[in-house]
């Protein structure tokens, strides 16, 4: 078989519009991920029983089935539950499902994380915070997580690298991200097979590379 | 809200044979089961051997490892499944390609692929994990076992891995609990495992709601059985003396 990759530079043009859907789906997925993550780490570190169970209970949730299932309840149930509450049934599209069901899916993850960053801040910066007057939500905002978000930063870049990767699975709901618009491209030249090659050497360089800065900045943060 | 709900659906027929719903999901859940622990027996055996190559000395071997690595870690699993899938086929000798796309059954090539990739992919997380698990030894341990004189097979046959296992355990649950979700990206080249038979489910019988929620509760109980098992396993073989270890 011998391959041929002059068809790709044509097609550069309609790959990029592919790669502006990843990224921009990323970009939303990680920033919502990481605002309800946080949520739910305060949620469970309080000492308000039920919320710290039902956080919990959300995470364990989440964990434990597939994202490509998350991925399709969500595509199916979004649309219907929106319907419900507007009485409205322009359809949302695939995009909104996929955000929702990547901010749910991911928030459990990113929590996890927050979780241990603020756990490791030592005790004495929140009593600190307190003898000063501060209250707990000062004290959270001001003194805890800016310490802690500064330190699990790595493992927050890390997370969202493999969520980089796992934008590709909205191929299953039909999206056109990266990878989907270069599987038709390849199909319609017919040379799937280069295409294919090409899609996955361009994840490869990008996570790679950002894995690289990962470390570098992980060593640089380094105590 | 006008969705009609019946939780009697998994009993009814699918109109396809004599089956019932339920019917679908368990032959489901065997093929995920079957995709899970093929892919983890690859991934163990190949992820133990590239963990040992990346703390051998030398630049070689370590090197070969860490390329393995890099490159299973940074590909999007998907991508890694097509390529095994569509394109590798088309790179066997012509009465291997013959074979896998006429000899077997689309189910069974679909199979073969989707193993094949799970373990691969799922070995360069192992390989992590048994590298950090040797890394994290004392190094008294090697020197020891070095002036007993023993080889260096030995040394990782009988001092290093044992112990090195062992204090793994929980990392190397939730990869093999990854495993068993990863298994449903087999659902998308046409398998018939769990995700694709409550996809099937839905559609037949437009009952969306409760054909996800069985696929979700069956996912749900095999993650909790698998931790609790593993959580035994773990308290089975801890290292006395250690900190996980009872005194």
């Amino acid at each position: 078989m011998a391959l041929d990759f002059s068809q790709i530079i044509p097609a550069l043009p309609g790959l990029a519009d592919g790669m502006v859907l990843t990224l921009k789906l990323l970009l939303l997925a990680v920033t919502g991920g990481v605002v309800l993550g946080t949520l739910l780490a305060l949620a469970r570190l309080s000492d308000n029983l039920v919320l710290s169970r039902l956080a919990k209970w959300y995470v364990n949730y989440f964990r434990s089935i597939p994202l490509l299932l998350v991925i399709s309840w969500f595509y199916l149930v979004v649309p219907m539950v929106l319907s419900w509450i507007t009485g409205d049934l322009t359809p949302v599209g695939a995009f909104t499902s996929c955000l929702v069901a990547f901010v749910m899916f991911e928030a459990a993850y990113f929590s996890e994380i927050v979780r241990a960053g603020i756990q490791s801040i030592s005790r004495g910066q929140i009593n600190a915070a307190y003898a000063l007057g501060m209250t707990y939500s000062q004290a959270m905002r001001l003194v805890i997580l800016p310490q802690a978000f500064r330190k699990m930063m790595p493992l927050l870049l890390q997370q969202s690298i493999i969520l980089f990767q796992d934008t590709s699975l909205v191929y299953a709901v039909g999206l056109m991200d990266f990878l989907n618009t270069a599987r038709s491209k390849g199909d319609v030249v017919g040379l799937p097979h280069e295409f294919l090659l090409f899609a996955g050497a361009v994840y490869f360089v990008i996570s790679f590379g950002a894995s690289q800065c990962v470390k570098r900045l992980q060593k640089r943060l380094a105590v | 809200m006008n969705y009609h709900w019946d939780w009697g659906i998994f009993f009814k027929s699918t109109g396809v044979g004599s089956e019932i719903y339920l019917n679908w999901f368990v032959s489901g859940l065997g093929w995920t089961i079957a995709v899970a622990l093929a892919g983890w027996i690859i991934a163990l055996l190949l992820g133990s051997v590239l963990g040992v190559m990346r703390t051998l000395p030398g630049k070689l071997l370590p090197t070969i490892a860490t390329t393995y690595v890099e490159l299973f870690r940074n590909v999007p699993l998907l991508v890694q499944l097509f390529i095994w899938y569509f394109l590798v086929p088309d790179l066997l000798p012509t009465p291997l390609e013959m074979w896998f796309k006429q000899g077997i059954s689309p189910a069974t090539s679909a199979y073969l692929s989707v193993v094949v990739c799970l373990g691969l992919f799922t070995a360069a997380r192992v390989c992590e994990q048994v590298r950090t698990g040797i890394q994290a030894l004392p190094r008294g341990q090697n020197n020891a076992a070095q002036a007993m004189g023993f080889t260096t097979v030995q040394t990782y046959r009988f001092v290093l891995l044992p112990q090195a296992f062992r204090i793994i355990i929980p990392p190397l649950t939730s990869e093999f609990l990854n495993i068993f979700k990863n298994s449903s990206v087999a659902s998308l080249i046409g398998l018939m495992e769990l995700l694709a038979q409550t996809k099937q489910t839905a559609e037949f019988s437009a009952n969306i709601f409760e054909a996800f929620t069985l696929a979700t509760l069956i996912y749900f109980v095999l993650n909790m059985s698998l931790m609790g098992f593993m959580a035994w396993v773990e308290k089975r073989v801890r290292i006395p003396g250690m900190m996980g270890g009872s005194k």
